[in-house]
C-alpha cells in the first residue's frame, strides 16, 4: 500500500512524466482501441475507406500532373511519387487535426476523470498511424505494379521519415490541443494551416524543382519537406538535399519541444476550461 | 497507523468569468487593445476552497455535506487530482478510484461488453482485473442478454445499469464519490450503495462521498465533513453533521413569515439586488407551508430585472427530502410567452390547481429565472414545504406512500 503514496500540490515545476504514463499504458491502448474500432465499424466501407481516399488523390493528381501539366520527377514514376507523398501528408494532416481536437473532444472525460492528458492526443496520433499503415500497404502493390526498384536500407529511409512527420505531428497535435482548449475559437484556424502546409509541402512536386534557393529553403522548415525527401531517397537517383534535411529536423525538434512543453505546461488547469 | 488521506491548508481560487464558459482568442485581443486604453481592469477571483484540513483514517466513510456551491465537488477534483489546488497540499495514502460521474467515456457504437473494458480501464482497472470481474460485472447488472449488442440500443436505465455495476466493482484503497447516486433507479441504486456498504465494511476501504441524498450519506457514512462557503464548519460523527447542515439549512432559506421567503441573499444569487427576489406559497390561496394532497398551489415569484430578457422562462423543480427531482415545470414547456417588466418589481405566478402530489414528508423548490443566454438564476432550495398524509378518497384508509406518489383524482374501475 505504501507504494501509491500521492502527493498534491499547486504545479510548480516542469516534468514529462514518463513513469506516469507508462502506468496508464493501458488507457493509451483503450483510447486507441476504440478510435480505430469506432471508426470502422461506424462507416460502411470500413478499410477501404482509409485506401480510397489517397488512392483518388493519386489517381487526380497523377492524370493532372502527368499527363496534362508534367513535372519532371527524374526515375521515379509519377503515381509513385505523388503516392508516397500523399500518404505521409496525410499522417502528418490527420495527425495534427486529430490531436488537436482530441481535447475538447474528450472534455467530458477530463473533467470527471484523472490520467495523464498526454495519453489523448498520443492515441489520436497512433489511430492516424494505423490509417498510413492502410496506406502503405497499397504504396507497396503500386511499387510492385510500376516495378520500383528498391533497397534493403530503404527500410531505414523509409522509418525515418516516418518518425520526422511522428514527432512534428506530436508537437504540432498537442500545441493546438492546448491552444484549443484555453481558446476555444482556436480550432478555426486549423483547416487554413493545414492548406497552407500541403501546398508548401513537396507531395505533388520536386523540391528540388523549385528555382529560387531562398524559397526551398524557407519551404523546408515545413518538417514534412524532410520526410517526404528521406521517404523518397532512396526511390530515384536523385541526390538529398541534405541541407533541405537539416533545417527540416531543426524544425522537428523545435516543434517537438515546444508543442509538448506548453502542453504539459497548461494540462493542469484543462479541467477549469474545458 | 498514518492516515490515508491528510490534508493541509489547502485551497482552491478560481477567475469568475462574466457570462462567458470559454475564453475566446478573439477577446483576448480585444480585451487587451482595450485594456491599454482604458486602463486593464482584472478579473473576479473568488476561493471555492479556503483552508481546508482533514486527516482521513482507513477505513473511515466521510459524507461530505454543504449548500450547492459550497466546495464539495472541488474539494473530490482536487483529491482526485483532476485540477491542482492554489494553495495547501495533501498526501493520499493508497490507489484512489474516483466516481465523479457513472458511464464516463461510454460510447454508443460499442458493445456492452467492450464498454466494461473501456470504462473500467478509465477508471483505472487493469485488463486483468476486469478480465477478472467481468462475469461478476455483468451478473450484477442484469443485462447478460444484451452484453454483445452495441449500447445504442440500450435504454437509458440499461446503460446506468452497466456504469454502475462497473463503479460498484472498482477496489481502489480509496473511493471518492460524488453524485453518482442520483440518477437510475431507486432499486438498483440501493443495490449499488449496498455493494458499496459491503466492501467498505469488509475491506476497510476509505470513502469520501458527496451526495444530496442525506439519507444515503447517513446510511453509508461514518464521520460527515460540513462545508460551508468553502470553509469547513465541522467534522464530526455523521448524525451531528447532518444536524447542523439542517439547522444551517433553515437559517439559510431566510423564511420571513409562513409561506414568505426573502431570496435576496440566496447564496446561489448571480447578481445582488436583481433577478428573483422573493417568493410566496399560498395553498388555497392562504400563506402556507402544509400541503394537504388535492389542493390548489400557487407561487408567487417577485423579482426586479435592470434589462429586458430575451424570450424569458420561469420555472420550478420540486425535489423530495432526498433530493430526487418530482416535478419540473416551466413557461417554456407551456410554450407560453412572459412579459417581464423591466427596471420596476414584477411578480410572475405559478398556479397548479388541484396538485396532485401524494407522497407525505418535506419538499424542497427550485426557482429559476433567465434566457439561457445573457442570464440565468438558478435558486436552489429557494423554499420548503410539507406534504400531509391524507385520505384523499375519503374510504377511511390513506394511501401507500411506497405505491402512491402522486394519486390521481378521477378514475374508474369496473
Amino acid at each position: 500500500m505504501e507504494k501509491f503514496i500521492t502527493h498534491i500540490q499547486p504545479p510548480n515545476r516542469f516534468s514529462l512524466g514518463l513513469k506516469e504514463l507508462w502506468q496508464y499504458r493501458e488507457l493509451f491502448y483503450f483510447f486507441t482501441w476504440r478510435d480505430i474500432k469506432v471508426k470502422y465499424k461506424q462507416t460502411y466501407l470500413g478499410i477501404l475507406w482509409a485506401l480510397l481516399q489517397p488512392l483518388g488523390m493519386m489517381v487526380l493528381f497523377t492524370l493532372l500532373f502527368s499527363k496534362t501539366w508534367k513535372i519532371d520527377t527524374g526515375t521515379i514514376a509519377y503515381p509513385i511519387f505523388v503516392l508516397s507523398g500523399l500518404i505521409l501528408w496525410n499522417l502528418f494532416s490527420s495527425s495534427v487535426s486529430h490531436a488537436g481536437e482530441s481535447m475538447i473532444q474528450h472534455a467530458n472525460i477530463i473533467k470527471k476523470i484523472y490520467f495523464p492528458r498526454l495519453i489523448v492526443p498520443g492515441s489520436a496520433i497512433l489511430v492516424a498511424l494505423f490509417d498510413f499503415m492502410m496506406g502503405l500497404i497499397i504504396f507497396f502493390v503500386f511499387c510492385f505494379i510500376y516495378k520500383q526498384p528498391m533497397h534493403w536500407y530503404s527500410v531505414f529511409y523509409f522509418a525515418a521519415g516516418i518518425l520526422i512527420i511522428l514527432l512534428a505531428g506530436f508537437g504540432a497535435g498537442t500545441f493546438l490541443a492546448a491552444l484549443n482548449v484555453k481558446y476555444r475559437d482556436f480550432r478555426y484556424t486549423i483547416p487554413f494551416l493545414l492548406q497552407v502546409l500541403f501546398f508548401s509541402s513537396q507531395v505533388i512536386y520536386p523540391l528540388y524543382s523549385v528555382q529560387q534557393t531562398w524559397l526551398k529553403y524557407l519551404l523546408a522548415i515545413n518538417p514534412v519537406n524532410a520526410a517526404i525527401e528521406l521517404f523518397r531517397a532512396t526511390l530515384s537517383n536523385q541526390a538529398i538535399d541534405t541541407t533541405t534535411i537539416s533545417i527540416g529536423l531543426t524544425s522537428t525538434v523545435i516543434i517537438f519541444a515546444v508543442g509538448l512543453y506548453y502542453f504539459r505546461k497548461t494540462e493542469a488547469y484543462f479541467a477549469d476550461l474545458a | 497507523m498514518k492516515p490515508a488521506i491528510e490534508i493541509r491548508n489547502l485551497g482552491k481560487e478560481y477567475t469568475l468569468k462574466s457570462g462567458q464558459s470559454y475564453v475566446a482568442l478573439r477577446d483576448v485581443i480585444t480585451n487587451s487593445f482595450r485594456n491599454i486604453f482604458t486602463g486593464s481592469k482584472s478579473d473576479q477571483k473568488f476561493f471555492a476552497l479556503k483552508d481546508i484540513n482533514l486527516d482521513v483514517m482507513p477505513g473511515e466513510r466521510i459524507g461530505i455535506v454543504g449548500h450547492n456551491g459550497a466546495g464539495k465537488s472541488t474539494l473530490l477534483k482536487i483529491i482526485s487530482r483532476i485540477t491542482p489546488p492554489t494553495t495547501g497540499e495533501a498526501i493520499i495514502r493508497g490507489r484512489v478510484g474516483s466516481l465523479l460521474e457513472v458511464g464516463t467515456g461510454f460510447h454508443p457504437e460499442l458493445t456492452g461488453r467492450e464498454n466494461i473494458y473501456l470504462n473500467g480501464s478509465i477508471l483505472g482497472l487493469k485488463k486483468t482485473e476486469i478480465n477478472k470481474q467481468l462475469e461478476a460485472i455483468i451478473d450484477f447488472s442484469g443485462v447478460e442478454k444484451f452484453i454483445d449488442t452495441p449500447l445504442k440500443h440500450y435504454s437509458s436505465g440499461m446503460q446506468l445499469r452497466i456504469a454502475f455495476s462497473v463503479a460498484a466493482h472498482l477496489e481502489p484503497e480509496i473511493l471518492l464519490i460524488d453524485e453518482v447516486l442520483a440518477v437510475g433507479d431507486m432499486e438498483f441504486q440501493k443495490k449499488c450503495l449496498g455493494k458499496m456498504e459491503e466492501v467498505s465494511k469488509s475491506h476497510g476501504r476509505t470513502i469520501l462521498f458527496v451526495s444530496h441524498n442525506l439519507a444515503a450519506v447517513k446510511q453509508l457514512c461514518t464521520k460527515g465533513f460540513l462545508l460551508e462557503n468553502g470553509e469547513n464548519k465541522l467534522y464530526s460523527d455523521i448524525n451531528s453533521v447532518l444536524q447542523t447542515y439542517s439547522s444551517s439549512y433553515l437559517q439559510k432559506v431566510n423564511r420571513t413569515a409562513i409561506g414568505s421567503y426573502d431570496l435576496g441573499q440566496h447564496p446561489n444569487k448571480i447578481k445582488l439586488g436583481s433577478g428573483l427576489l422573493s417568493a410566496k406559497m399560498y395553498i388555497n390561496n392562504i400563506l402556507s407551508e402544509e400541503f394537504i394532497p388535492g389542493n390548489d398551489f400557487k407561487i408567487t415569484a417577485g423579482y426586479y430585472l435592470a434589462a429586458p430578457l430575451v424570450d424569458p422562462e420561469v420555472g420550478i423543480v420540486i425535489k423530495d427530502e432526498n433530493y430526487n427531482p418530482v416535478i419540473g415545470l416551466n413557461n417554456k414547456h407551456l410554450g407560453k410567452k412572459l412579459q417581464l417588466k423591466v427596471n420596476e418589481p414584477g411578480e410572475v405566478t405559478i398556479l397548479i390547481p388541484a396538485f396532485n402530489i401524494y407522497m407525505p414528508g418535506k419538499y424542497f423548490v427550485d426557482l429559476y429565472l433567465g434566457d439561457q443566454v445573457h442570464y440565468f438564476e438558478c435558486l436552489y432550495d429557494a423554499f420548503t414545504f410539507t406534504v400531509l398524509p391524507h385520505d384523499v378518497f375519503n374510504s377511511g384508509e390513506e394511501l401507500r406512500p411506497e405505491w402512491n406518489k402522486i394519486f390521481i383524482s378521477n378514475m374508474d374501475i369496473s
